[in-house]
This record gives structure tokens, sequence and C-alpha cells, in this order.
């Protein structure tokens, strides 16, 4: 089962004291503001977290994989991830405790 | 964009909390986003895309100083895929501004 908006809305109750309310408002607010940050222009650090970065593409050729058909790409504006140190680090000992 | 300046712009958002429980809730909300991952657990919120592992398989590496081959185990790494809206809202602010850090 995946982590949603209510599971860290339920966090916030049982940790912080944050009324339901406040605390659903609160998981909203946080990921709009990356949202609309990012919707400017403005790349996001999370410092313990990782990095939301932005990045032009220009235009390429590309291919329907089904039909072979060539349908060109086109200029597009993407967002990405890269995770800090410290959650790489972490997600590791996930791997070593798997194996 | 900091972590220190999105904890400011929710509290302006939200007057009726103090900046501290502003604080308190965001370090909460990226731990539990941490401890999820590092439990091997997904994450999906709507409209802003998905976190979770990718496996990178075992492969024979080398120690770039000595050229020795060292066989390095697999391992995982943190993947994020956006959602519909997140990427079509950043696609759309293309033409209207430039990328900043």
């Amino acid at each position: 089962m995946a982590l949603t908006k209510a599971d860290f809305a339920e966090k916030l109750f049982d940790e912080l004291g944050l009324n339901k309310r406040e605390a659903k408002e609160m998981v909203e607010l946080f990921f709009e503001e990356i949202k609309s940050s990012l919707e400017q222009g403005q790349q996001v650090k999370i410092s313990g977290f990782g990095k939301f970065e932005l990045r032009d593409k220009s235009s390429r050729p590309g291919r329907n994989p089904k039909t072979g058909e060539e349908i060109p790409i086109t200029a597009r504006r993407v967002v990405t991830f890269r995770s800090g140190q410290k959650l790489k680090a972490r997600v590791e000992v996930y791997a070593e405790a798997e194996q | 964009m900091t972590k220190s300046e999105l904890i400011e712009a929710l509290a302006k958002q939200q007057p009726h909390l103090a900046l501290k429980d502003v604080e308190l809730a965001v370090k909460c909300i990226i731990e539990k986003m941490n401890e999820a991952l590092s439990t091997g657990e997904r994450i999906e919120i709507r409209g802003f895309g998905s976190f979770s592992l990718h496996m990178r398989p075992p492969r024979v590496g080398r120690n770039p100083k000595t050229g020795e081959s060292v066989t390095l185990s697999k391992k995982y790494v943190p993947h994020f895929k956006p959602g519909k809206e997140l990427r079509d809202r950043v696609d759309a602010s293309r033409e209207k501004c430039n990328i900043v850090d």
C-alpha cells in the first residue's frame, strides 16, 4: 500500500497535535507550494531529502513504438528529482537488509 | 527555493499557526517520506507525483585507481515520477519564465 496525503496528515495529527483540518491543509499546501514554485521556473531544494530540478528539452524526432511511425516530440519543460546523499544512503541500507 | 523559504511561504498562508509549528510540520512530512522510501514503501501524491525505488542490478565495476574489477551488488535508488498536473503546469510555464535556482 502506497503512502498518500491522508497518511501524512495523520502523522501531523498524531505527532504535532494539529487538528485534522489543519493537518490536511498543511499537507495540501506543502505539495502545492512546491508545484507553484516549479511552475514559476524556480527549482526546489529540500535539504535532507532532495532537489526538484527543471530542464528545458528541445524538440527531437521520436517514433511510435507500436507502429514505427515517425512523430516529432515537441520542445518541453520537465521536472526531475535528484535525491540527496542522506536519502540515497538510507535507501541503500534497505537494499542490504533485503538481500 | 530552499526548505527554509518553503517553511516561510507556508507560514504566511497559515497565519493561525506559529512559525515553529510550520517548521516542525515540514520536517515531519520530509521525515515520513524518507522513512517510507528507506523501507521500500511507495509514496503517491495525486497531482504531484509518485516516489518509488528503482532496482539497479548487480554489476562488475572497476576501481578507477587500480583498474581492479570489483563486484557491486544490486542496489536501490529513489525515483520520482511527476504527476500529470505537475507535468502540465511546468510545461505550460516554459514560455513565461526562465529556470532559476
